[in-house]
């Protein structure tokens, strides 16, 4: 990184790190690093599967960096990915040989715990944000505070408050100039970006489709020496204040690809949904089905469905309709209506658009540059999806203003295994569901 | 058939025997020289496996999905939908899968019926692919004709199509070219021919890393040449570049939508503990 600015504000880490203490760097301006070399310094923050994945990203941006500082709930997770990370042979990753020269996480910097992030944190330059998104408000608002340019997967929240959230801290990260890139990757991958740029070939659009329809995802069931806190933990893809249900954890994708299309965000929603099929024991509380209409300011209309039902007709998939012709996100390709092809991207030309946030992330760090919010977009999409599950769980017309403003908040008052999530098993062991036209939220 | 399930996997009996392996005219270093090699008796499946027999299969709750303990397990859910549209049910061929899971595929039909199947090896699936003809493909050197036969790049519109639509090869067996490509049991090596001794019988590179494994007869995206009865491919780690994760999935390939598989089963059939211990090598227990 030869030519960055800004090499004025340094903290001495090393004498930081020889005592424990740690402190935020005093920086007003913050892209700076705070490494007193010209290594780009990585923290990440939640180490399960994905986050190993995005430090690996990282690591093979092209530019030089360096993961020093690893935080996870569990010390399982964390010594997995520590280990997968450090691997001599990242083959399979389609890696040549190995990244472990790039990884200097030696046990003292290994955070295990609630509070784990507030002390990997300040020792870097960039965060990978990848816990299960109930997290993500408050590591996000922390990183920003600290300064930090940020990676951060999707939904970045899973409730309105965290979302709210979100927002102001983005706003205060574009006043500093953090780059923070959002893991909705659609908008890091080529074929969307040439259909985004042709998109007038279609004139206005009037309408579109958004699916994620598929098997569903993993279940950990629960073992009789976990706390209801770490089971919960464990099994986060059921229990809304961490995941948010699967129209918020999976669906957003492609209901942030219609509002990135459209240039907007809807104004209301309605549409219904329920569990068919997802009733064990260990489904906590979200549905396995949703389908729901929102409403643009234009009233224009997009169709959205989300399908976790073993043995169903999968798709995943967007389509956007409008007044000269239709484009196919997952042909990738533009259609007049007649079906004529107006456009076709050469899918030889697809990247890794996982791998290239990355790549463009670091790039634009490395410059000194500041090119990326995509906090903003992040959060309202997430405010999109929360949207889709409030009618769906509803039953009821949920407009934009007053789901932001309802305040909802599933987060517990407290992170600590012996603390108490808000929602909690009856005597049976089972979760509360939503029953449109019971629950309520405004 | 399939026991429990109303779904069968035709087979064709086939005689062992001698042929000329590879091509001297290729401009592909890898698929030269020819060399005579020989075969034992096996049956060979007349299509590739179909989504409807791979998900009996998939969605058999009798087995536990993704374990590391079992030795049979199924593959993990996908993450998205890796058929990408292209269609499921009514014959078409089942697509997206590693090499692990079309092998867990054939362990899981040898604890059903007990009759051992695997892969084919590069010389059985070109043995079977060229029923006895030595031109470049089945039915003659040139690709003009090759649209009777195969769909590839001019003339599946980007999609793979129901198994069986095309005319066969002179042995009966569909889709050898194109529509999906087909894993072997090989790993991939550049020099295979170079190395293959005259007259070698029943030759099988077995794996030692997940990458790169030999892949024949080209698929729906392929142009004419890679649908050539002697061309070779072989499996990348970019055909899982669009799975997030690390490690990532053993089962699934987020950007291998063109390969699939089909079956052979040995005439000359191994003990269950020669049959187990081939699984294990490639599956790891």
């Amino acid at each position: 990184m030869p030519n960055h600015k800004g090499r004025r504000a340094f903290v001495k880490q090393g004498g930081l790190l020889s005592t424990g203490i740690i402190a935020a760097p005093m920086m007003s301006q913050a892209n700076y690093f705070s490494g007193a070399d010209d290594v780009i310094k990585i923290a990440l923050i939640g180490c399960g599967g994905r986050g190993t994945g995005a430090a690996l990203q990282a690591l093979q941006s092209k530019q030089r960096v360096k993961l020093v500082a690893m935080a996870d709930a569990f010390k399982d997770r964390l010594d997995s990915c520590y280990k997968n990370i450090t691997s001599e042979d990242l083959s399979d990753a389609g890696t040549k040989g190995s990244v472990k020269a790039m990884v200097d996480v030696p046990e003292e910097r290994k955070f295990v715990g609630f509070d784990a992030y507030l002390k990997a944190i300040p020792l870097s330059d960039v965060v990978i944000l990848a816990t299960p998104p109930g997290f993500r408000p408050i590591h996000f608002e922390e990183a920003v505070n600290q300064g930090k340019h940020i990676f951060m997967e999707k939904p970045v929240a899973t409730d309105p408050e965290g979302v709210k959230k979100v927002l102001a801290a983005a706003a205060v990260a574009k006043t500093k100039k953090l780059n923070v890139v959002v893991g909705l990757q659609r908008h890091y991958q080529n074929s969307y970006r040439e259909l985004f740029k042709r998109k007038d070939l279609i004139g206005d659009i009037t309408s579109a489709q958004a699916w994620w329809n598929n098997d569903g995802v993993w279940v950990n069931p629960r073992k009789p020496e976990q706390t209801e806190m770490e089971y919960q933990m464990r099994n986060w893809y059921y229990f809304n204040w961490l995941c948010g249900d699967h129209i918020t954890e999976q669906h957003i994708h492609n209901i942030d690809v219609i509002n990135w299309f459209k240039g907007s965000y809807p104004v209301k929603a309605q549409g219904f949904g329920g569990r068919e099929v997802r009733k064990g024991k260990d489904h906590g509380e979200i549905f396995d089905h949703h389908f729901v209409e929102f409403h643009y300011a234009d009233g224009s209309i997009l169709n959205s469905q989300c399908r976790h039902i073993p043995k169903t007709s999968a798709k995943v998939d967007e389509l956007i309709m409008g007044t000269k012709g239709k484009i196919f996100c997952g042909a990738a390709n533009i259609r007049d209506h007649k079906g004529t092809i107006l456009y076709q991207f050469d899918k030889k030309q697809e990247n890794d658009p996982y791998q290239n946030e990355h790549v463009e992330l670091f790039a634009a760090i490395a410059k000194g540059e500041y090119k990326f919010a995509d906090a903003e977009n992040g959060a309202k999409s997430t405010l999109t999806s929360i949207l889709g599950r409030m009618a769906t769980y509803s039953g009821q017309v949920v407009e934009w203003d007053k789901a932001l403003n309802s305040g909802l908040n599933l987060q517990p008052e407290k992170y600590a295994w012996d603390a108490m999530p808000k929602t909690l098993p009856d005597e049976n062991g089972r979760y509360k569901v939503a029953v449109p036209g019971v629950t309520k939220f405004y | 058939m399939i026991p429990e399930s109303n779904q069968s996997i035709k087979m064709i009996g086939l005689q062992g025997g001698s042929f000329t392996m590879g091509s001297n005219t290729s401009l592909n270093q890898h698929e030269k020289p020819t060399r005579q090699v020989q075969v034992s008796p096996f049956s060979i499946g007349v299509y590739e496996i179909t989504h409807d027999q791979f998900d009996i299969f998939f969605k058999d709750e009798e087995i536990s999905q993704g374990s590391k303990a079992d030795a049979i397990t199924r593959p993990t859910p996908q993450y998205i939908d890796l058929s990408w549209n292209m269609g499921k049910e009514g014959g078409f061929p089942a697509n997206s899968m590693s090499v692990d899971a079309a092998m867990m595929f054939c362990r899981w039909l040898y604890h059903k019926t007990g009759k051992f199947f695997r892969l084919p090896t590069e010389a059985e699936w070109e043995y079977a692919c060229r029923a006895g003809t030595q031109t470049a493909y089945f039915y003659g050197d040139g690709p003009e004709k090759l649209g009777q036969y195969a769909w590839y790049k001019l003339n599946s519109q980007e999609k793979y199509q129901k198994v069986g639509m095309k005319k066969p090869n002179p042995w009966g067996l569909y889709d050898m070219m194109g529509n999906v490509a087909e894993w072997t049991m090989d790993q991939y090596d550049q020099e295979y021919l170079k190395k293959t001794l005259t007259n070698e019988k029943d030759k099988i590179i077995l794996p030692v890393s997940r990458y790169p494994r030999s892949i024949r007869g080209g698929s729906y995206m392929d142009d004419a040449k890679k649908l050539r009865s002697f061309s070779r491919q072989f499996s990348e780690t970019s055909w899982n570049k669009r799975d997030p994760q690390l490690p990532k999935s053993r089962w699934w390939l987020t950007d291998g939508m063109f390969v699939g598989f089909r079956i052979v089963c040995p005439a000359n059939q191994p003990t269950q503990e020669e049959a187990e211990k081939l699984y294990k090598l490639y599956l790891g227990n």
